[in-house]
This record gives C-alpha cells, sequence and structure tokens, in this order.
C-alpha cells in the first residue's frame, strides 16, 4: 500500500521540492564519484610500493604461452 | 542448432620474487608444489593426446614453430577440474571445462583464489625463503609477454577459414571492453602515461593467423587439438586476450566471443561486418586510441571499433530473438550477455568514464590519471608504472583491482567453493569427483581422460572425448554407489554395455 502512495505522488512537485534543497543531481553524482576516488587515492599512497624505480626495475618476466 | 559453448580460460600469472636473482621456473615450482603438497592426492598430468603441432588449416606449414611441450614441471590436476601448473617460466591456472560464460567467470575467479592460497601456503612452508608476488597480468612492460587464452567447443563442420572470417573483426576491435591498460608502448620504449594503451597485448600482435604462440603471435591461433572426439569437436584456442581483475570484463570477453560463433555455427552471422584490410595494424591502432575516435581501414570502408561492435551486438540482438539460448546456458545468461554488451558499447560511446566500474583499463587509468594529478607526477614518473603493475597485485593488502571499485558479478563463498568443486554439466565433473572420491587410486588425469590403478594390472583408462558427458546428472548415482575406484569401472563398463 505504501509503496503505491509513493508512486502516486505527483512527479514534479517532488522534483520541485528536490531541487530547491538540493544541489542538481548530477552535480551530486560527481562530487560523489570526486570524493570516492580522494578517498581510493588515500588508500593507494598508503599501500603503493615503495622505491618505486627499484621496484619496477626489479619485474622482469619470461616471455610465455 | 549451435553447439553448446563449453569454454574455460587458460591464464599464465606474472610472478616476482623478492629475490631478484631468483629463477623464475623455479619460483614457479615452489609455488605450484606448495598448493599441490596440500592435497589429498598427488598425481601428474597425462600428456599423451598433446599434440600443440597439429593445424587447424590442414597442413603442416614448415614456417610454423609450435610450442614445445614441458613434461618434467610441477602439474596437478585439482578437485575442480582444473589444472595447476608450470608453464615455462610461470604458474598457469587452467579452468575446468565450464557450460556458461558466467560459470566461466566464477572458475576465473576460483583460480584467482587458488593462486593466491598458493603464495601463502608458500610462505608458510618456507618463512625464511623470500617473498613471492603473483600477478594477473600480461606483460613486463620491458617486452615480454604471457598469455591469458580462452578455449571455445566449436562443430567440427564448420571450415576454419570461417572461424577465421567470423571472428577476426572481433578479436580486433573486442579490446575496447576486455583490454586490461597500460601504461605506454613498451616495444619501442615509450612508457609515459601519455601513450596509455587500452590492452597490455595489443603490441605483440604481429600475424593475422598462425600456430605460434611465443613468436609472431597471431590474431588468430590455429592449434587443432580438440582435446575431444575430432570428427565431432574444434576446439577454438584463443591467444588474443588480456588477464581481466573486472568480472563483467571476463563475462564480456567470453560471452560476446561465444556468441558470435554459435551465430556463425547457425549461419546467423551477417556477411556485411566490417572486414579489417590490415588486422595486426588495426589491432594496434585500436589499442594506442584511449579516446576510441581512431578507425580503421576494412571492406565497408573506414570504421571506428564501436562501429564494428555494433555490428556484431545487433546481429547478436536479432538472432537471439528467435534462437534456442541453452547453448549460452540458458536465457538469463543470453538476456545477460546482450544487456552487458549494449551498456558497455553505448557507455564507451558517451563517456568511458562512465565505464570505471566494469572495464578495466578505464578503472586503471581513472587511478593513474587522479594519483599524477594529486601529487603532480610527469607522465613517465615510476610510480604510475607500479600502480599499472600493483592493478594486477593477487595480495589482498596490495591488490589495486580490488580497491578499485569494480562490480562484483561472483559471490566471494560461491568462488571459495569453486576451488574445490567441479561444474556440474561438463566431463570437468567426473575428473574433479573421481579425484576427490578416489584420490588414491587416480594415476593420472589430462582433459580428456583420467587413468585409474584398480590394484591389478593394467591401468585402466576412461575416455572422456565428449565434453558434455560425464556430468553430475549422469555420474552422480554411479559415484554414490561404487565402494572402490574398481567397482566404479565396473559400474561404468556396465552403464556403457
Amino acid at each position: 500500500m505504501a509503496e503505491q502512495e509513493h508512486k502516486q505522488r505527483p512527479k514534479p512537485a517532488e522534483t520541485e521540492a528536490e531541487s530547491t534543497q538540493t544541489p542538481p543531481a548530477s552535480s551530486v553524482e560527481s562530487d560523489k564519484i570526486k570524493a570516492d576516488l580522494d578517498s581510493l587515492l588515500d588508500e593507494i599512497d598508503e599501500v603503493l610500493e615503495g622505491n618505486a624505480e627499484e621496484f619496477v626495475r626489479n619485474y622482469v618476466q619470461k616471455g610465455g604461452e | 542448432m549451435a553447439l553448446a559453448k563449453v569454454m574455460g580460460i587458460e591464464t599464465e600469472y606474472g610472478i616476482s620474487s623478492s629475490d631478484r636473482h631468483a629463477d623464475p621456473v623455479v619460483t614457479s615450482t615452489l609455488l605450484v608444489n606448495a598448493y599441490a603438497q596440500a592435497l589429498e592426492h598427488h598425481i601428474a598430468w597425462d600428456f599423451e593426446d598433446e599434440s600443440p603441432h597439429r593445424d587447424a588449416r590442414g597442413v603442416m606449414r614448415s614456417s610454423s614453430r609450435a610450442p614445445m611441450v614441458e613434461r618434467h614441471l610441477a602439474n596437478t590436476v585439482l578437485t575442480n577440474g582444473a589444472r595447476f601448473y608450470v608453464d615455462h617460466a610461470h604458474p598457469e591456472y587452467s579452468s575446468p571445462e565450464c557450460r556458461s560464460p558466467l560459470e566461466a567467470v566464477l572458475y576465473d575467479v576460483a583460480g584467482e583464489l587458488i593462486v593466491r592460497d598458493a603464495m601463502e601456503k608458500a610462505q608458510s612452508l618456507y618463512p625464511d625463503a623470500p617473498e613471492i608476488v603473483v600477478y594477473k597480468n600480461n606483460s613486463d612492460a620491458k617486452g615480454q609477454s604471457y598469455g591469458c587464452h580462452e578455449n571455445y567447443l566449436l562443430d567440427r563442420s564448420i571450415p576454419f577459414d570461417a572461424v577465421a572470417n567470423a571472428v577476426i573483426p572481433h578479436f580486433v576491435t573486442r579490446q575496447i571492453y576486455c583490454g586490461a591498460g597500460k601504461v605506454g608502448q613498451e616495444l619501442i620504449d615509450a612508457i609515459s602515461l601519455d601513450r596509455y594503451q587500452i590492452s597490455q597485448r595489443a603490441e605483440f600482435f604481429e600475424a593475422v593467423i598462425g600456430l605460434e604462440t611465443t613468436i609472431k603471435r597471431p590474431i588468430v591461433n590455429t592449434r587443432d587439438e580438440p582435446h575431444a572426439d575430432s570428427s565431432r569437436f574444434r576446439r577454438l584456442h584463443v591467444i588474443i586476450g588480456d588477464a581481466n581483475c573486472s568480472h563483467v570484463a571476463t563475462f564480456l570477453k567470453l560471452s560476446t566471443t561465444a556468441l558470435i560463433l554459435a551465430m556463425l555455427e547457425d549461419r546467423a552471422l551477417p556477411e556485411s561486418i566490417g572486414q579489417p584490410l590490415d588486422p595486426v595494424h588495426a589491432v594496434h591502432v585500436i589499442s594506442q586510441d584511449p579516446s576510441l575516435h581512431a578507425t580503421i581501414a576494412t571492406d565497408q570502408g573506414d570504421m571506428t571499433a564501436l562501429e564494428i561492435q555494433y555490428q556484431y551486438l545487433e546481429a547478436a540482438e536479432h538472432y537471439l530473438e528467435g534462437a534456442d539460448p541453452s547453448f549460452l546456458g540458458g536465457q538469463n545468461q543470453a538476456t545477460m550477455a546482450l544487456c552487458r554488451w549494449r551498456e558497455a558499447l553505448e557507455g564507451l560511446e558517451a563517456d568511458p568514464e562512465s565505464m570505471a566500474t566494469t572495464i578495466d583499463w578505464i578503472a586503471k587509468r581513472r587511478l593513474l590519471r587522479g594519483f599524477a594529478e594529486r601529487h603532480h607526477l610527469a607522465p613517465t614518473n615510476p610510480k604510475l608504472q607500479v600502480i599499472d603493475l600493483q592493478y594486477h597485485d593477487l595480495r589482498p593488502e596490495r591488490s589495486l583491482a580490488l580497491r578499485a571499485g569494480l562490480e562484483q558479478l561472483i559471490d566471494p563463498v560461491a568462488a571459495a567453493i569453486a576451488t574445490t568443486q567441479p561444474p556440474e554439466e561438463t566431463r570437468a565433473w567426473f575428473r574433479g569427483t573421481a579425484l576427490s572420491r578416489f584420490p588414491e587410486s587416480v594415476v593420472t588425469a589430462n582433459w580428456d581422460s583420467v587413468v585409474f590403478d584398480v590394484g591389478e594390472d593394467p591401468l585402466r583408462r576412461v575416455p572422456m572425448m565428449d565434453p558434455l558427458r560425464g556430468g553430475k546428472a549422469a555420474t552422480e548415482d554411479i559415484f554414490a554407489k561404487a565402494s572402490s575406484a574398481k567397482h566404479l569401472i565396473a559400474l561404468l563398463a556396465q552403464e556403457k554395455g
């Protein structure tokens, strides 16, 4: 029942109410993506192997297959 | 009607040791043996039917050099039906035969767990030995590449030339959603974020069709080794693919290729799909253009990779309106395959960044760009190469793929179960169950047979020449009744009689 009522609520009013209180959805979305990336980069700072040059130099493989 | 697309993935993992003078063959052997020693069974791989030199084009080419079969290295068969062994200087996991794309993703992910487990076991067995680290990638950025191969069951009656024509435009262009991404072009020593490539493997491909896998790598490999009844089946061995960390990318790679092969078998693949005039050049051009705007010359005029992929997708959508989807494991997977495929192409077309949770090369590039920007790094800074490598690091405490926000298709519990339980609808069930039920009686196994020691001469070989036979439905009761391997063989003979 509750779900049906929710569905029947007039859409324009809802959109209007939201838009007066919050920034547009696209900006919220991109802010969230940026925040996600920021915390991801914090984590990378923590787990990244030290001494990059040596690490990269030492990663040598033989061809396979 | 299209044959069931039995499929699987073989992954050669990159391996490194904290002792940089360590021999990679020894390190790989240590890793595989650490895992094998902990198993209940200790069996060898049976090489009797290995013939990697057989060419699907029918004639032996004197210029072709087939890979050597190495018989002396660590080699084991697992109760999930997979093979885990040392190939050249790499640990390799060959998944069991799977009945659908999603199942093949599951067993690919199970392979990652097995290799991770092997790393941990090696460390606890030899606590003072140098640490072994394994990477699910395909190049060392210094000109060495190692493979991630797929296999698909095909109807033998389809001529090989038709197979090649059907898949070449796909293999050239599918990298736009299943490329794993790479900083730079290693073969010209240009390691820079400014030269970011879509695919790890693209630059190593030098031929259109051929038997080789380690030199002059061809877009279409002609190895004719069906590991099954060669009068009925082909096994298309695909060597042009990156190892994916994204489950969705692995699913796309498998499902799109299986769909195209099914359309070929059902004569539903339109002839109007753009054929690249220079496929090798096209593979390179597409990989080197993350903008996705580059065009390649085809028999239909200049086309982008996306345009060619849309041609295949639209043909597949049309085909599945009428075709029985059981070849792909049923309606759900067929629907999922088409939805994911369309989603990928439309996402790539509108804004590639929107695919950062499903496509590896975009997920990785997002980390690289973000990191370079935050720390004001030059595009050639080695730290960016570390990120590239560490994206594929299998250690949970180091892996960047695990942190990149990739969508997970596979439940971790299901993946853990799949490290020991075989797929239920292929002969992998018989192989795996024979091993778990009678570990002391299985002498050797390979893709198409299991050899038992029943306590008296001679050894008994159970052939499995049809990949779809030997599943749970057909053999569960026999295994339940069998009190010993000898009894199992007797029951199988009765069944056959």
